[in-house]
């Protein structure tokens, strides 16, 4: 007879055990190294508090209510309760703030190799670092990261969660129209996306053409001027932020880390300015994201510019045993 | 290497892996891929195989609906599935590259020629019995319309279902109308066109962005899929 556990989560031996504990530890040594403090918060939240923080975000799994009625969650984040913790712990503390996380996280996802149900992040949060500054201290440490747990071929991309959003409403694309095509975007259909692109009556073709190849832009340096050559000065204040990013990242010696991507949008909508997602070539899966979030210290009534990246554990591992697989033999 | 066991990498280098689909779309994939240049002799044949290695790309046969499943794992880089293959599985974390035209058809609400049972069941009994392949397509469907629905899956052939009493009605892919027809059934509401399309896996489609491009440049020039602009 066997008894069986929820699906999505799953039970860790311990030879994987082993090995995942050898990554965290290498990955807080890192985040230790360069200033950041580990915190830990409840796994149970307030059902409103997360919701507050996150409006159409992560999906939750697990909700219920406490015997005085309350309702509660898992947590789908660490971004949300750290921000919570922040208003409430360090309101008058001097910025900018360093932490970081090891923790377990919960989501309403179809199960399978390396998406459970539960899964464990780990990340850092940056808060009260200003856009370039801040954002390209939080891809330098992301870089140390993957380095220092062997995944050095992996690749970040860079976008803006607002650079699509301008362009549209700078050439009257607005309201509903806007919010279709930005969540084809978000959703990664590009035939919906180029459908809804001709449908667009009040623009002109010139612009339906930018809004078209632009969302299928990403590559190095390159790809800053490609876009101000097709698109002039309305895609140059669209792409500015994103290129003072990358002018900060390439003055820490890690552009070439990054790639470029006009088109990059994060299905969490507590991001603002730069976005985050990491790549593995030995992996199918998105590795982990992050991005700027300024607006979502805010709700929590503590106005402070913020940004950090979250990973997940279990597929960094996964990544690391196809590498070695790979044996570095491309 | 032909990748049998377990998860490919997504972009371990050497040629690109494209999912092919096999049945109705089948014959309209490989004239496509003709059309581009690349090699179909061997999935042509009548040999058993599922792996066709040509010079540009690594084939993979299989059924049309677990491509997304494939494409989604990086197993394959890139894929050609039908719509409503997509539709049915939104869950799916890939990139639609392109329409690519063919296999074109269209998802439908259907019901008995002449007959008021699935209008009767929506007014006295609060909701209709629909029988479809595509469950959570169907349900989407009448959540978005505001109506509501019982939807029974079937595996088989779906106009059986409301002839037998099993459902008021059913929502179906329809090419020609003439499965319907024969059944004397009729189309009551059109739900969405589908036709064939190009995905591609979420973290290939970043880290061999150049090879991803252009072999959809030539798939949309092959196909003509661009033409309205």
């Amino acid at each position: 007879m066997t008894h069986p556990i929820p699906p999505g989560t799953r039970d860790v031996l311990p030879d994987e055990m082993r090995e995942l504990r050898r990554l965290q530890t290498a990955l807080a040594e890192v985040f230790a190294a360069r200033g950041y403090g580990e915190v830990a918060t409840p796994t149970i939240e307030y059902y409103d508090v997360l919701a507050r923080g996150d409006e159409g975000g992560a999906p939750i799994a697990y909700r219920f209510a406490d015997e005085q009625g309350d309702l509660l969650a898992m947590r789908a984040d660490m971004t949300v309760p750290i921000a919570r913790l922040v208003a409430n712990r360090f309101a008058r503390a001097e910025p900018p703030l360093r932490f970081f996380y090891i923790g377990n996280a919960y989501r309403a996802v179809r199960p399978q190799r390396g998406q459970m149900r539960e899964f464990m992040q780990v990340g850092v949060e940056l808060i009260g670092a200003e856009a370039p500054d801040g954002t390209a201290e939080v891809v330098d440490v992301l870089v140390a990261a993957l380095d220092a747990a062997g995944l050095s071929r992996a690749v970040i991309g860079l976008g803006d969660a607002d650079l699509y959003r301008q362009l549209l409403s700078e050439i009257g694309v607005e309201g509903e129209t806007q919010a279709m095509l930005l969540d084809s975007l978000a959703a990664h259909d590009l035939v919906g996306l180029e459908t809804e692109i001709a449908a667009l009556g009040e623009i002109g073709d010139g612009e339906r053409e930018v809004l078209l190849r632009l969302a299928n832009m990403r590559g190095g340096a390159e790809v800053l001027d490609q876009a101000h050559d097709l698109g002039g000065a309305a895609v140059e204040r669209a792409t500015s932020r994103l290129r003072a990013t990358y002018e900060a990242l390439a003055a820490r010696g890690i552009a070439d880390r990054v790639q470029l991507d006009l088109g990059l949008l994060r299905d969490l909508r507590y991001y603002t300015g730069a976005i985050l997602e990491v790549y593995d070539p030995a992996l199918g899966h998105v590795l982990g994201g992050g991005g700027r979030y300024d607006a979502l210290m805010g709700r929590f009534g503590a106005s402070l510019p913020a940004a950090g990246f979250g990973l997940y554990l279990e597929r960094m591992h996964i990544a690391q045993a196809e590498e070695e697989r790979l044996g570095g033999g491309s | 290497m032909s990748g049998l066991a377990g998860a490919r990498p997504a972009s371990s280098g050497g040629p690109l892996t494209l999912a092919v689909p096999r049945g109705a779309l089948f014959a309209g994939t490989l004239d496509v891929l003709d059309a581009v240049g690349i090699e179909t002799a061997g999935p042509r044949g009548d040999s058993r195989a599922l792996i066709f290695e040509t010079p540009e790309l690594t084939l993979v046969t299989m059924r049309p609906s677990d491509v997304p499943t494939y494409v989604e794992a990086g197993s394959a880089e890139l894929g050609i599935t039908g719509k409503d293959v997509l539709l049915e599985q939104r869950d799916r974390a890939v990139y639609e590259l392109l329409d690519l035209g063919y296999g074109s058809c269209r998802m439908v609400l259907a019901a008995r020629r002449g007959d008021a049972t699935l209008d009767e069941s929506e007014r006295r009994l609060g909701a209709m019995r629909i029988a479809t392949k595509y469950p959570r397509m169907a349900e989407r469907y009448f959540e978005e319309t505001g109506r509501q629905a019982e939807v029974i899956e079937v595996k088989g052939s779906v106009e059986l279902a409301p002839l037998v009493g099993l459902a008021d009605g059913i929502v179906d892919l329809v090419d020609s109308g003439r499965t319907l027809a024969d059944n004397e059934l009729e189309v009551r509401e059109e739900i969405t066109a589908c036709s064939a399309r190009l995905v591609a896996n979420r973290v290939a489609h970043k880290l061999r962005a150049a090879e991803v491009d252009s072999f959809a440049e030539r798939l949309r020039k092959a196909t003509f899929a661009g033409s309205d602009r």
